[in-house]
This record gives C-alpha cells, sequence and structure tokens, in this order.
C-alpha cells in the first residue's frame, strides 16, 4: 500500500481535503503531527493548506522550524515525493526546499475563486498524469500568493522548465505568471492552487485529481524501480 | 552581563511591489496629504537580548534575522541597539 503522510501545523485547514483526495486516488494516506519528528514510513509527504501558526510573521516562517520539517528535510533530501499546496507551499520555500517566496497579492487582496493554470512540467511526481499544455480549473484561496524570486532564480526555473504550473491569467502579480515550480532533484512541489479541493466530481470540479493520480503512478514506478 | 534593547526594522526589498504600502499611500492622497511621495511597510520588532555587551547583542540579533526574523528573497532588516534595559 503507497504511504502518504499529510503533515498537520497548528491552523492547517486543507488537511482533511488532502487526505481525502490521496485516499480517493488509493493511498493509504493519514496524518502527521507537526511536532513528529518521524513521518511513519511516508512513501509520499504532502504540506496542505492553512495559516500554520496564524501566518505570524511570515506566512510558513514559524512552521519551517516544526520537528516534522527535519524529517519532510530528510525524506526530500533522499528523493522522496513532497507536495506543498498553498501554505504548504509557502512553508517549503520558507524552509529553503523550494527557492523564492511568496508575498502580498499585487492587488492587496485575499482571492478566492477559481483559475485557470496550463500544465507546463509533467516530469514531476505531482504532474505526470497530466498531458502537457493541458489546461485545467483549480480553486486558489490565498492573500499571499505573489511568487517572487531573484532575476538569476526565475531564468534558472526558465532554462530548466522547471516552472510546473503557469496561470492563464494571474491573479496575484506572481513573476511570470508563476503557479507552481519543482525543485532542481525534480521531486519537491509547490503550487498556489488547490488540487484537492476540486478532486472529485461529488464537488463539481475534479481537474485537481490528476495531481493525486499523478502521486500513485510515481510511487508505483518508484517502487518498481523504474525512473 | 546586560540586558539591551534592541529594534529590528524589517522592511520590504526595495524593488519589490508594496501593495499595503501603496493602498495607504492612495488613502493618504485621498484625505489631502498630497506631499506624500512613497509610502512602505514593514515591521518593527522590539527585542530585550541578554548579551556582555551591546555589541554582541547586536550581533546575536542579526544572526535572528538571518534565521528568522527576515526573509533574505524579499526582506532587508535594520539592527539598532536602542540601550540598556
Amino acid at each position: 500500500m503507497t504511504r502518504v503522510a499529510v503533515v498537520r501545523f497548528p491552523g492547517s485547514n486543507c488537511d482533511f481535503d488532502a487526505l481525502r483526495a490521496a485516499q480517493r486516488a488509493g493511498a493509504d494516506a493519514y496524518f502527521v503531527w507537526h511536532r513528529d519528528n518521524d513521518l511513519d514510513r511516508a512513501d509520499a509527504v504532502i504540506l496542505p493548506g492553512g495559516f500554520a501558526y496564524g501566518d505570524y510573521l511570515r506566512a510558513g516562517a514559524i512552521a519551517r522550524f516544526s520537528p516534522v520539517m527535519d524529517a519532510v528535510a530528510a525524506h526530500a533530501e533522499a528523493g522522496g515525493p513532497v507536495l506543498g499546496i498553498c501554505n504548504g507551499f509557502q512553508v517549503l520555500c520558507e524552509a529553503g526546499l523550494l527557492p523564492g517566496a511568496l508575498m502580498r497579492n499585487a492587488g492587496q487582496r485575499f482571492v478566492s475563486r477559481p483559475v485557470d493554470v496550463r500544465i507546463e512540467g509533467v516530469e514531476t511526481p505531482f504532474t505526470a498524469s497530466y498531458e502537457k499544455g493541458a489546461i485545467i480549473r483549480v480553486p486558489i484561496a490565498h492573500g499571499e500568493g505573489r511568487y517572487v524570486a531573484t532575476e538569476a532564480v526565475v531564468r534558472e526555473l526558465e532554462a530548466d522548465r522547471r516552472v510546473i504550473l503557469r496561470y492563464l491569467e494571474n491573479p496575484n502579480g506572481s513573476i511570470g505568471n508563476i503557479a507552481g515550480i519543482v525543485n532542481r532533484g525534480g521531486n519537491v512541489v509547490g503550487m498556489m492552487p488547490h488540487p484537492e479541493r476540486a478532486a472529485d466530481p461529488l464537488v463539481g470540479a475534479s481537474a485537481g485529481h490528476g495531481v493525486f493520480a499523478s502521486m500513485m503512478t510515481s510511487l508505483e514506478r518508484l517502487k518498481q524501480g523504474i525512473a | 552581563m546586560g540586558r539591551y534593547l534592541i529594534d529590528v526594522r524589517v522592511m520590504p526589498r526595495e524593488r519589490l511591489l508594496d501593495p499595503q504600502g501603496n493602498a495607504v499611500h492612495h488613502a493618504l492622497a485621498a484625505l489631502g496629504f498630497d506631499e506624500v511621495a512613497e509610502v512602505r511597510i514593514g515591521k518593527s520588532l522590539s527585542l530585550a537580548v541578554d548579551a556582555p555587551d551591546a555589541a554582541s547583542a547586536a550581533e546575536r540579533a542579526n544572526v535572528m534575522c538571518e534565521r528568522l526574523l527576515a526573509n533574505p528573497v524579499t526582506e532587508d532588516y535594520v539592527v539598532v541597539v536602542e540601550g540598556e534595559a
């Protein structure tokens, strides 16, 4: 059984959605509390959305020092798949597992609505089952989703094709319409949109299911030793 | 050993858009304060730090900024020792 750890910080609020989306894709998904320093033999880790530690100081700034983050970093270092959604993306950036940072939306307002994003990278464990160039509609819900990074980092991301999700219409002022990226190792993914909120026809949208289906397929391949 | 009061000022990096500052700038203009050319909003943290002297208190505060208080990608910071508590 494929084991997927969903990390819960105080203030996480998309944890159940992430758990359910992973389970729906067939994973043995379970919660890991932020104080645990063990991922309990996870094959993949999801850092869900929310407002860990109330976004005090900066979104993700305190959460990155949670004991569980050492285990997440070790898992990532070993090549294990990690997905950060929204606040989880902010935590991964603060932790230095992904480059750049997420700042206050250019329009100053919290934006909560479905948006269209293009899948530009299909070589990650969380996008592999999509067709390159596919456009999916998924919800965003954030006040601090404006992706920023140094020019050198943005150049590198673009040159290495590590921008994996891009907004068709920029909702927050992100540089290059960036909605999601992957690390150099190709195993740590961060995205502002919420695929877990659109992963079941029951809620009227299922375009995000592919993220979790991709995860399952990729983990299966990893297990079989097919890179 | 003394206790030093330290003001850490964290500001969004100069060339980065500061939507909060812009909104306040517009509000000031609406109130008739046309003389305001720019507003930028950051945060100020007051720390009481135990250290042998002011210089080492400031040095520790700088390390705190590097590790936690400021984001090296988006923010600049200034550490000012305001005096002994």
